[in-house]
C-alpha cells in the first residue's frame, strides 16, 4: 500500500500540487485521472523521487521515502516499476537487453538466470518474438509492452505508469489497459496509472482519483463515476457533444 | 557563477554511489571505441593536411640564405608536438566527440531514458558519463599521439613530393635539438582537454530540458564552451609547463 500525505509542490512561486492526501491499495489498479496540465505527471514523479515534494510524505507500506535514510529510499526503488510515457527504452539496446538491464545493474544472479527471467518477462507481454529486436524496429504499442516487461522482471511491489495507452490505437490501448490488470492481480502489486482516456477509467479503473488544477477533487471506483456531481469531473467525463447529450 | 556550482556538484555526482566495476568495465570499452577508435579516420584526415600545409607556408616564408632549409623540418616538428596536434585535433573532437555526446544525453534526457536509470536506483550520472570521461581522457592523448606523427608524415610528403625540402634534409631537420620533455607536454595537454572536453558536454546534455530544439541548442554549447575551455587550459597549461 503506499499513502501520498499533504503532497505541496510549486514551480516558480506557482502551485501546481496543493496538498494532496491519498491511499492506493495492494493488488488494484488506482488511477490518477484529469486533464492536461492538472499535475498527474508531477504527482506521479513526487512519488517515484524524481520530483522532490516541498511540503508532504509518501509512505510505502509505512516506510517513508522522502523523510527516510538512503538506504530505505534505495530498498523501495528497487521495489518500484516504472512504465514511462514514451516507453524510455534504451536506444542502444535490443529489446531482450533493454529487459535484462535491470537484473544486469542491480543482482548478481547468473547469465542463465537472468535469461530464464528475461524470456519469462516477454512471454507474459507477449513479445517473445520480438526479443533480438531494436527499440526503433518495433511499433509504439510493443514499445509499451517492453516497457511493462522491464518494469516487473525485479518482481516489484509497486507499478507506475505514466500515460500507458498514449498515441495508441483503442484495441492496442485496451490489451495494455489488460496486460497492467492482470499484472497487478497476478502478482499483488500496488499500481498507480495516470491517464485522461476514459476507456481505462471504465475498464480497469478499481480505485480512481481526480485531479483539477492540483487538487483532488474526487475519489472512487468507476461504477460511480458517471454518477458524480462534482461540475469539473462532470466536464471532464462528458467533454464529448454525443456524451453529454447521453448524460444520466 | 550558479552555472559554475552546478558544473562542480555535477562532477562530484560522478565520483558518488558508483556502480560494479565489471559495468564500467563494459561502458569503458564502448566508450573507448565511441569516441576513440572512431575519431581516427577524421584525425588522420585533418592532422597529415595540417602538417603538409604547415611544411609548405613555413618553406615559403623561410626564404633565406642564412637559414638551413632543415629548420622547415624542425619548424613542422614543434608546431606539431607544442601546438597543432594536442590543441588543433582536441578543437576537433571538441566538435566531433562533444556534440555526441551532448546531443546523446540530451536525448536520453527528453525521451526519459535518465529518468527510467534514476528510477531503478541507479547513479545515472556515474553509470553515463565517468565511463565518457575516463574514455575521453584515456584515448585523446593516443589520438593526439597519432596525429602527431600523422602531422610530420604530412609535412614529409608535401615537401618531398613538392621539391620544397630533400627527404635528408627533412629527415635531419625533425632530429635536430629534439627535446623529449616536450612530447610529455604534448601528452598532457589532451589528458586536460579530454577531461573537460568530455565533463562540459556531458553537462550540457545532461541537463538538457525541452525537446529537440533543445537538444540542438545544449550540442551547440557543448561545442563552444568545450573549445573555449580547450584554449584557455592551453594557454594555463603553456604558462604552468613550459
Amino acid at each position: 500500500m503506499i499513502q501520498i500525505s499533504n503532497i505541496t509542490k510549486a514551480f516558480n512561486g506557482k502551485e501546481v500540487l496543493k496538498g494532496i492526501t491519498a491511499e492506493f491499495k495492494k493488488g488494484e489498479t488506482n488511477l490518477i485521472i484529469g486533464g492536461s496540465g492538472t499535475g498527474k505527471s508531477v504527482l506521479l514523479k513526487c512519488m517515484i523521487g524524481l520530483v522532490t515534494p516541498d511540503k508532504g510524505s509518501v509512505l510505502y507500506n509505512d516506510r517513508d521515502f522522502y523523510n527516510g535514510d538512503k538506504e530505505t529510499q534505495q530498498s523501495i526503488r528497487r521495489e518500484m516499476g516504472v512504465l514511462f510515457q514514451g516507453g524510455a527504452l534504451f536506444d542502444s539496446k535490443t529489446v531482450e537487453e533493454n529487459v535484462r538491464f535491470p537484473l544486469d545493474m542491480l543482482t548478481d544472479q547468473s547469465m542463465q538466470e537472468k535469461q530464464e527471467r528475461v524470456n519469462f518477462c516477454l512471454q507474459r507481454v507477449g513479445l517473445d518474438a520480438a526479443a533480438k529486436r531494436m527499440p526503433s524496429e518495433i511499433s509504439g504499442g510493443m514499445k509499451k509492452r517492453v516497457g511493462i516487461a522491464r518494469a516487473i522482471v525485479m518482481n516489484p511491489k509497486y507499478l507506475f505508469c505514466d500515460e500507458p495507452n498514449s498515441g495508441l490505437d483503442p484495441l492496442t490501448s485496451v490489451k495494455i489497459d489488460e496486460l497492467i490488470k492482470e499484472i497487478t492481480q497476478e502478482y499483488e502489486i500496488t499500481t498507480i496509472i495516470i491517464t485522461h482516456d476514459m476507456n481505462s477509467v471504465m475498464e480497469i479503473g478499481q480505485n480512481i482519483m481526480f485531479l483539477y488544477q492540483g487538487a483532488k477533487l474526487w475519489e472512487g471506483v468507476n461504477s460511480n463515476i458517471i454518477k458524480t456531481d462534482v461540475p469539473e469531473l462532470k466536464e471532464f467525463l462528458f467533454s464529448n457533444k454525443l456524451l453529454r447529450e447521453m448524460e444520466p | 557563477m550558479s552555472v559554475i556550482g552546478k558544473y562542480f556538484i555535477f562532477l562530484g555526482t560522478l565520483f558518488s554511489k558508483g556502480e560494479k566495476l565489471s559495468v564500467y568495465w563494459r561502458r569503458l570499452m564502448e566508450e573507448c571505441v565511441g569516441i576513440g577508435v572512431s575519431s581516427i579516420f577524421i584525425v588522420a584526415i585533418v592532422s597529415t593536411f595540417i602538417g603538409a600545409v604547415s611544411c609548405i607556408q613555413t618553406a615559403y616564408n623561410l626564404v633565406s640564405p642564412i637559414i638551413p632549409i632543415s629548420t622547415v623540418a624542425l619548424i613542422v616538428r614543434d608546431m606539431e608536438i607544442l601546438e597543432l596536434a594536442p590543441t588543433i585535433t582536441c578543437i576537433v573532437l571538441a566538435g566531433k566527440v562533444g556534440s555526441n555526446i551532448a546531443s546523446e544525453l540530451g536525448t536520453m534526457r527528453i525521451t526519459e531514458q535518465i529518468d527510467a536509470l534514476e528510477v531503478m536506483g541507479i547513479n545515472s550520472s556515474s553509470y553515463l558519463v565517468l565511463p565518457k570521461v575516463i574514455a575521453a581522457m584515456l584515448t585523446f592523448p593516443m589520438l593526439v599521439i597519432f596525429a602527431a606523427f600523422l602531422g610530420i608524415t604530412g609535412g614529409y610528403l608535401a615537401g618531398t613530393l613538392t621539391g620544397v625540402i630533400t627527404q635528408r634534409d627533412y629527415l635531419y631537420g625533425i632530429r635536430d635539438s629534439f627535446v623529449p620533455y616536450n612530447i610529455f607536454f604534448m601528452c598532457v595537454k589532451p589528458f586536460v582537454f579530454g577531461f573537460l572536453i568530455a565533463t562540459i558536454s556531458s553537462f550540457k546534455g545532461f541537463f538538457t530540458e525541452g525537446g529537440a530544439l533543445e537538444v540542438g541548442k545544449s550540442s551547440t554549447g557543448a561545442v563552444t564552451n568545450s573549445c573555449i575551455s580547450v584554449l584557455i587550459a592551453d594557454y594555463l597549461l603553456a604558462q604552468l609547463l613550459l
